[in-house]
């Protein structure tokens, strides 16, 4: 945030790249992605895509930065302009000082000239139409090309490039041959024409020698394959649908039997996701460990049956890779728009278990322990990400995984319990965490029972008598409540002097931190804690209780977390500031010191918003 | 339609089965359905079926959504899981449990309002997939539990007990399995419980889907003149084309056609039902003859019944999903994760 803006910087800047979508700028840009990661630098990638499969602007977006700080920003030092349709948009967003990279086949606009803007062209079309033969390829190689001239103007270690072509094309020695020329191509061009590198640029390091770059739905695929899952059933919808592609293929490599060619898995596309989440609750009830995946859209349509496996107790996971909405929305976007949908979804009195982890590693880990908490309390537990975590691509430490790991399977009776047993009952005697033991059809006959969405009371049977409707309520209530220990703690990150208190939830992570470093030196200092889990532990109430003043910063409008925080905690909502961003893009830090700064220099409740 | 418990005692002319257990141990709860709705025929003739067949109930997993029809998993096999669930759900349900334990035998019970509006999506999706289990659909053409309005199986003029005429089409459960493919397709009347049982013991026994058609009347909304799914009205138009007979234990399923003409037969409370025997080449494994023949004669006025359409060929959803042959949810968890060393080995290709 606060750099030097001339001279020289390594390993720290942004730039940007447009492109249209559907001509294989991913590919180019993954690989300028993955070449930082390899030179061992802290690097994010963001890409900003439309809902759209082909012709539409689409950007992609890196920053690196030697510190750590990869949240999204938008202050970019260079950019790539290979969409003439966004020029124009795309020349006003460089920063003064910065550098412009387009392809010069066709003149540019001498109206869109800035003086403050170096602009650097190659004539990618004209180079690439000399040496492909294909229209196809003409397309795909004019990105390959100018990732080739990045390397010459940032820097990037060429070994490191062609190592990953090497692997990339191993078997596919034509095209390897094609990216190979691409490359050269505009990396030449580059040191011919424009002196290399620019101020901006980039130095090996080894931050990332223990790192991997993965997504958060690929990790979190992986967490439901560590935990067990055997039956997952989903409707395709944005962003959620890589999740469901991963665990596919995870599970064509790890669950198939080498002999019979059979799976240890089933994978059910439903027709919507009222039967989505129908035929996880079927598998669970039958005792399988069962998940489905989906967005905002998806969570409404999957109100009606979370509260009826909140109600008969069924254990279920779902995760919510949540979007821009409300209704269809931004498809493409992110947002923390589910926070309070998910913490409540059905009708009546229902409250779930919620994890919000804040990058794919997180991803991974709370995958498996929803699994177990959904077991151990016998009720819908969601995994809510979003967006930016589940889709791209994020450097986090490697994933651990603890082979003494064994399922929490929480309180089901075995055949033997059964036999001895004189008599079962569904929903009494209940443990300390307000748990009653379950049985599994075809175990035996004795574990046989009634499992409703109706009103029953403590034995399972019907009921419309309100005592026995109020025991079996108020023990779920109960049992909500000593979830709360058991939930990920918040992760809480305290400043000697602090004066304010800032918490946050999810993908805003980075951001808040980098953020706070920034107050820090502007004379601010703040606690930070993030929320992991609903119900808030002790953690979050002691949190509150001991800052006169915190700033809950969140990625929707209607300040959800903070309303949640005002329901279920003891905090005077008061006390309770609103920082927002809910546009649809990753949050930047430049957002958070604003959103505090503006807030603080207000009083409660000055702002309409702070109202609600 | 009573509250009063049975008597535990057991009369010894109940004949054990090969389980040792009498139709007694099949029987569930007391019903609480209005006296003489058809649904209580269909649970004597689903209580009878597992009976006959031997089937250990706690194997069994019977499921329903919401209505009178649902109601029905509590009258029979007490010793079976049940799941209630919600409206129109349950075969979204009964696929995941099915999906989770293909060990355990599937039955369904749903209504038309159930089946045919609020969960037409779910049942349609359910035949395609081929979910091993037996779906009856207790079919009334009226809403019991909210008092009298039409269902999406009524007739076009068939009237409601205000004697309003109903104007909308109706979506006829056999016509649309078959067309969606089902491997199995069924329709009985609930008072005809000698052709009910076979039907449900071939259904229970087929792999893959089996949709039972039941017409069951409500005596309470559904059951006065005017109205085309009523006692009466079923009783004079249902035509038995196919007569299912199921011979244990296990193997062959043969649906035997009856041939011949028309014969009248006079029913225990005097009304007339008329049978009009089908002609000798019917094959209830061609679905496009069968799904012809079911039309011309409901365009008729007839309500066809017996086991219409049965083929054995069909793969089920187990099959079509390559999942191993032990139940998903018995499965150790070491067959289950990769571990550790898999884990690092796979991260080294996320660089």
């Amino acid at each position: 945030m606060q750099r030097e803006v001339n001279g020289s910087r390594v390993n720290d800047f942004a730039f940007k790249l447009a492109n249209v979508n559907g001509t294989g700028s991913a590919s180019a840009n993954g690989l300028l992605m993955q070449a930082i990661f390899r030179m061992g630098i802290p690097v994010s990638g963001k890409n900003l895509f439309p809902s759209n499969i082909q012709g539409l602007p689409t950007w992609y977006e890196i920053r690196v930065n030697r510190d750590g700080h990869t949240a999204r920003t938008s202050e970019y030092d260079l950019m790539v302009a290979m969409n003439a349709e966004t020029y124009a948009r795309d020349v006003r967003e460089v920063r003064s000082g910065g550098w412009l990279l387009y392809d010069s086949t066709w003149p540019l606009n001498p109206a869109l000239a800035r003086p403050d803007v170096t602009f650097l062209g190659v004539p990618y079309a004209q180079l690439c139409n000399e040496i492909f033969a294909d229209a196809r390829e003409r397309t795909l190689m004019k990105n390959i090309a100018y990732a080739g001239t990045l390397a010459a103007l940032l820097d990037i270690d060429m070994d490191v490039v062609q190592g990953m072509l090497k692997e990339k094309f191993a078997r596919k020695p034509a095209l390897m041959d094609s990216n190979r020329k691409a490359i050269e191509l505009g990396f030449a061009y580059a040191k011919e024409h424009f002196e290399c590198p620019l101020p901006v640029r980039l130095q090996k390091m080894n931050a990332n020698d223990r790192s991997i770059l993965i997504d958060g739905n690929t990790a979190t695929a992986l967490g439901c394959l560590y935990a067990g899952a055997t039956v997952a059933a989903w409707y395709p919808i944005t962003p959620s649908t890589s999740v469901l592609d991963s665990f596919t293929s995870l599970c064509a490599k790890y669950r198939t039997d080498q002999e019979t060619g059979k799976r240890r898995y089933c994978i059910l596309q439903a027709e919507d996701e009222l039967a989505a989440i129908g035929m996880v609750i079927g598998a669970a009830w039958n005792g399988a460990r069962a998940f489905t995946s989906t967005a905002g859209p998806g969570i409404s349509l999957m109100n009606e049956l979370v509260g009826l496996a909140y109600y008969a107790e069924i254990p279920v996971v779902i995760v919510d890779v949540q979007r821009v909405g409300p209704s269809t929305g931004m498809p493409t976007r992110t947002q923390q728009g589910d926070i309070l949908s998910c913490a409540y979804a059905s009708h009546g009195d229902t409250k779930h278990i919620l994890l919000f982890p804040a990058n794919p590693a997180e991803c991974f880990t709370f995958a498996t322990k929803a699994f177990d908490l959904a077991e151990r309390f016998q009720t819908p537990v969601f995994l809510v990400t979003d967006l930016d975590i589940g889709m791209n691509d994020w450097v986090v430490p490697r994933l651990e995984w603890d082979d003494a790991y064994r399922p929490d399977r929480g309180r089901v009776l075995s055949r033997e319990e059964l036999e001895s047993m004189p008599k079962f009952t569904r929903y009494s005697p209940e443990d300390e965490l307000g748990v009653a033991a379950r049985t599994l059809p075809g175990v035996h006959a004795k574990g046989a029972f009634f499992t409703r969405g109706s009103g029953h009371n403590k034995l399972g049977g019907y009921t419309e008598i309100p005592d026995e409707y109020q025991e079996v309520m108020d023990r779920l209530a109960r049992k909500h409540r000593a979830a709360r220990a058991l939930v990920p703690p918040a992760v809480v990150e305290r400043r000697s002097g602090a004066t304010i208190g800032v918490v946050t939830v999810g993908g805003c992570d980075l951001a808040v931190r980098e953020a706070l470093e920034e107050l820090e030196r502007r004379g601010t200092r703040a606690d930070y804690l993030r929320v992991r889990g609903f119900p808030f532990g002790d953690d979050v109430e002691d949190f509150l209780a001991t800052h006169e003043t915190v700033y809950v910063v969140e990625q929707n409008r209607d300040a959800q977390l903070r309303s949640l925080l005002a329901l279920e905690t003891s905090a005077p909502k008061e006390k309770l500031r609103s920082v927002r961003a809910y546009g649809g893009f990753p949050l930047q830090a430049a957002q958070v010191v604003q959103g505090i700064e503006r807030a603080s220099a207000t009083a409660y409740p000055a702002t309409k918003e702070d109202r609600s | 339609m009573s509250y009063i418990k049975k008597p535990a005692a057991r009369h010894p002319s109940l004949q054990p089965n090969k389980l040792g257990l009498t139709v007694r141990d099949y029987e569930g709860s007391m019903s609480t359905l209005c006296a003489g709705c058809g649904h209580d025929s269909v649970t004597a003739a689903i209580v009878k079926a597992f009976y006959e067949l031997d089937t250990p109930p706690h194997m069994v997993a019977k499921l329903s959504g919401i209505g009178c029809s649902s109601k029905t998993p509590t009258y029979f096999l007490s010793g079976a899981h049940g799941f209630n669930s919600a409206h129109g759900r349950m075969p979204a349900i009964a696929t995941g449990a099915a999906a989770a334990n293909r060990e355990l035998t599937c039955i369904g019970v749903s209504g038309d309002g159930d089946s045919l509006s609020i969960g037409l999506g779910q049942m349609c999706h359910a035949i395609r997939r081929n979910v091993n289990m037996l779906y009856v659909i207790e079919n009334n053409g009226v809403y019991g539990l909210t008092k009298g309005q039409f269902s999406a199986s009524a007739d076009i003029g068939s009237k409601s007990k205000r004697g309003e005429p109903n104007t909308q089409a109706p979506i006829d459960p056999v016509m649309l399995g078959l067309s969606l493919g089902a491997t199995f397709v069924a329709r009985s009347f609930s008072g005809d419980k000698a052709d009910l049982v076979p039907i449900l013991k071939a259904g229970i026994r087929h792999r893959g889907f089996a949709l039972v058609d039941v017409i069951s009347p409500c005596v309470t909304f559904n059951d006065h003149e005017g109205s085309t799914k009523s006692y009466l009205y079923t009783r004079q138009h249902q035509v038995q084309v196919v007569e299912a007979d199921f011979v244990p234990p296990a193997s062959e399923i043969t649906a035997s056609v009856a041939a011949g003409g028309a014969t009248q037969v006079t029913m225990h409370d005097g009304s007339i039902l008329s049978l009009r025997k089908v002609a000798s080449d019917y094959d209830p494994t061609d679905r496009q003859a069968v799904w012809s023949y079911l039309y011309e004669r409901q365009r008729s006025g007839e309500v066809p019944v017996g086991l219409l359409f049965v083929d054995e060929r069909g793969v089920e959803m187990h099959a079509a999903s390559k999942t191993v042959d032990v139940p998903l949810s018995k499965l150790p968890f070491e067959e289950l994760c990769p571990g550790r060393a898999a884990l690092d080995a796979l991260q080294d290709t996320y660089r």
